[in-house]
């Protein structure tokens, strides 16, 4: 535990994170129904898809009758490739974020003037319940661009007041001189990113102990309690997790307060579930399930009853914090074989595309992920080697080997390792072979 | 005249190579000549034997991948500038090495290499044209 105190944190939004649940239900409700209204009249798919279900947009008359709505997932976002999920027309869209698909086609998401002030607001909300204060110095280490972690926390330091270093992810040395001149009060990034910026500290000489960091907002990949304890004893700082998908909005879906019993989701404008992945009924409290959200006020593209595929658990009690917002735990895994690799989507599909790519290769392949004592992970790709693709000579092997990493490097944007081993040797469960080896303690 | 190598893919495991050594050994395979190039993740193994297809079958039924390769084997004689005068014809005329090894046991009073060029036809050639003593299958699995 970090000796800094977390009494008297701000609310960033008191009326709509306080509120009681009843009249939450009201306001969930009115927004329902605007919003399947909206995606029935602009966006042909949903209409087709709600058509398909038979449900129209009068069906909504209690926030139960959510369950009447289907659900949506990821393939709706790749069949809808570029812009066909879109509600609001191309011209008001203002910003565009991608990221990683399944297969070939990226996940594109729009966010019309509306939906970035929305995002601002929660952001800001996410970061004062991380303990933040106007006129504190934030130091935003996740990476900027297409990637939505970047600017997600850029929108919301802007909107609450605090000053922006926007650092983005890499450059570690300065990232860590403009910490110990300018002294920023928080520190967002990933986390195996904050444990690697650790390890260069103590190469440059620095004390971790010693940094002006008081309140860390992590997110973007899983981690555990373990590690949790371990970047607060290292940099003697608050460590919060902060969830969200580019799908959804980015960061900002939910988020930890100072007490870290779950992350609260601003339930007003991101209405979750959680569900039995069997069944698709709820779980219990205390159980976990698929986490399902139904975006209340988007424009751009407004989402029903989104699958996000990652498990957790959900209590409706009011947090000490004194906020009433629903608490979902930290992710305790994923319903398909996503592995996130230093905040980075991977799916098995797209090695195999690329495998598929290399004359001669065939996709028998397995994805090691491993957390090195730094923190950081690294993702190793076992490549069965063929009759086709051997050769007695070193320098193709090796040639091949770079091959292979230097298209998976490409299309994932994360650094691998490839190595080549003997045919049959990479476990095969129930005749379907194993794709991710996932020795991360998460 | 040629002469055949078997390439075998190994990872570098505890007894990977023993695992081969031993098949063969089971199977009365005799290796004449032998090397192994490595990485730090994987080996090739390139030897040669003396029932060169029988020992692919065994590879392949025990899931080595392993392919034939064409090598030449030349005597040389055992005396200082034994290989210097070999390499400077091969030299002469710009043949490629790309790796080369030694027989276990000596054919005659010469020592016996395995050269694999990277023009295997144009080695052979020049080799022949330059009289140097090429040691085929038949002699070879003699041995």
């Amino acid at each position: 535990m970090s000796a800094h105190t977390y009494g008297g944190d701000m609310i960033w939004n008191e009326r709509m994170e306080c509120m009681h649940p009843e009249d939450m239900k009201n306001i969930q409700l009115e927004r329902l129904k605007y919003i399947v209204g909206y995606v029935h009249c602009n966006c042909h798919m949903y209409k087709k898809k709600l058509e398909a279900a038979g449900v129209v947009p009068e069906d909504i008359k209690d926030i139960q009758d959510i369950k009447k709505l289907p659900l949506s997932s990821k393939d709706d976002m790749r069949q809808s490739y570029p812009f066909h999920l879109f509600s609001a027309p191309l011209k008001e869209i203002a910003e565009i974020h991608v990221s990683s698909g399944t297969t070939g086609n990226p996940t594109v998401v729009g966010y019309t003037k509306q939906d970035l002030k929305l995002w601002g607001e929660v952001m800001a909300r996410a970061l004062c319940c991380a303990g933040a204060k106007p006129g504190d110095m934030i130091q935003n280490a996740y990476g900027y661009g297409l990637f939505t972690g970047g600017l997600g926390i850029h929108y919301g330091a802007q909107e609450m007041g605090l000053t922006i270093l926007p650092c983005s992810s890499g450059q570690t040395k300065r990232q860590l001189k403009l910490m110990m001149d300018f002294k920023p009060r928080i520190l967002s990034c990933t986390p195996s990113y904050a444990m690697y910026m650790a390890e260069e500290a103590r190469d440059l000489g620095i004390s971790p102990k010693e940094s002006s960091w008081e309140i860390g907002v992590f997110g973007a990949e899983p981690w555990s309690e373990l590690m949790r304890k371990e970047i607060e004893s290292t940099w003697n700082i608050l460590a919060t997790d902060v969830y969200g998908l580019s799908e959804i909005i980015g960061p900002g879906v939910a988020q930890e307060c100072s007490y870290k019993k779950g992350l609260h989701v601003f339930w007003d404008v991101f209405y979750p579930e959680v569900l039995d992945v069997k069944t698709g009924k709820d779980v219990k409290e205390g159980e976990t399930g698929e986490l399902v959200i139904t975006t209340l006020t988007k424009q751009g593209i407004p989402l029903l009853r989104y699958r996000t595929r990652d498990i957790v658990g959900i209590k409706y009690e009011k947090c000490k914090c004194g906020r009433t917002t629903p608490r979902i735990t930290k992710i305790q895994g994923r319903t398909d074989d996503m592995i996130i690799v230093r905040g980075i989507n991977v799916f098995p599909s797209q090695i195999e595309h690329v495998l598929l790519g290399v004359e001669g290769v065939k996709p028998h392949y397995q994805l090691v992920v491993e957390r090195k004592a730094g923190g950081l992970d690294d993702l190793e790709i076992l490549v069965e080697v063929e009759p086709e693709i051997f050769s007695d000579e070193m320098k193709h092997l090796k040639s091949l080997e770079e091959k292979i990493r230097k298209e998976i490097e490409s299309i994932l944007g994360v650094i691998v390792k490839v190595k080549l081993v003997e045919p049959k040797t990479l476990e095969r469960s129930e005749g379907k072979a194993k794709r991710v080896i996932d020795k991360r303690t998460v | 005249m040629k002469l055949v190598q078997i390439s075998v893919f190994l990872e570098n495991k505890k007894g990977r190579l023993y695992d081969v050594c031993a098949l063969f050994g089971k199977n009365n395979i005799n290796i004449r000549a032998l090397t192994v190039a490595e990485s730090e993740e994987f080996g090739i193994l390139r030897v040669v034997v003396d029932k060169p297809e029988a020992a692919q079958k065994i590879l392949k039924a025990k899931g080595f991948v392993s392919n034939f390769t064409d090598i030449i084997a030349v005597e040389v004689p055992d005396q200082p500038g034994g290989l210097a005068g070999i390499l400077s014809v091969l030299n002469e005329n710009n043949i490629n090495v790309e790796y080369m090894y030694g027989f276990v046991e000596k054919f005659s009073e010469k020592a016996l290499l395995v050269f694999r060029f990277e023009d295997y036809r144009k080695a052979l050639a020049v080799l022949k044209k330059n009289k140097m003593s090429i040691v085929g299958n038949k002699e070879a699995s003699c041995l």
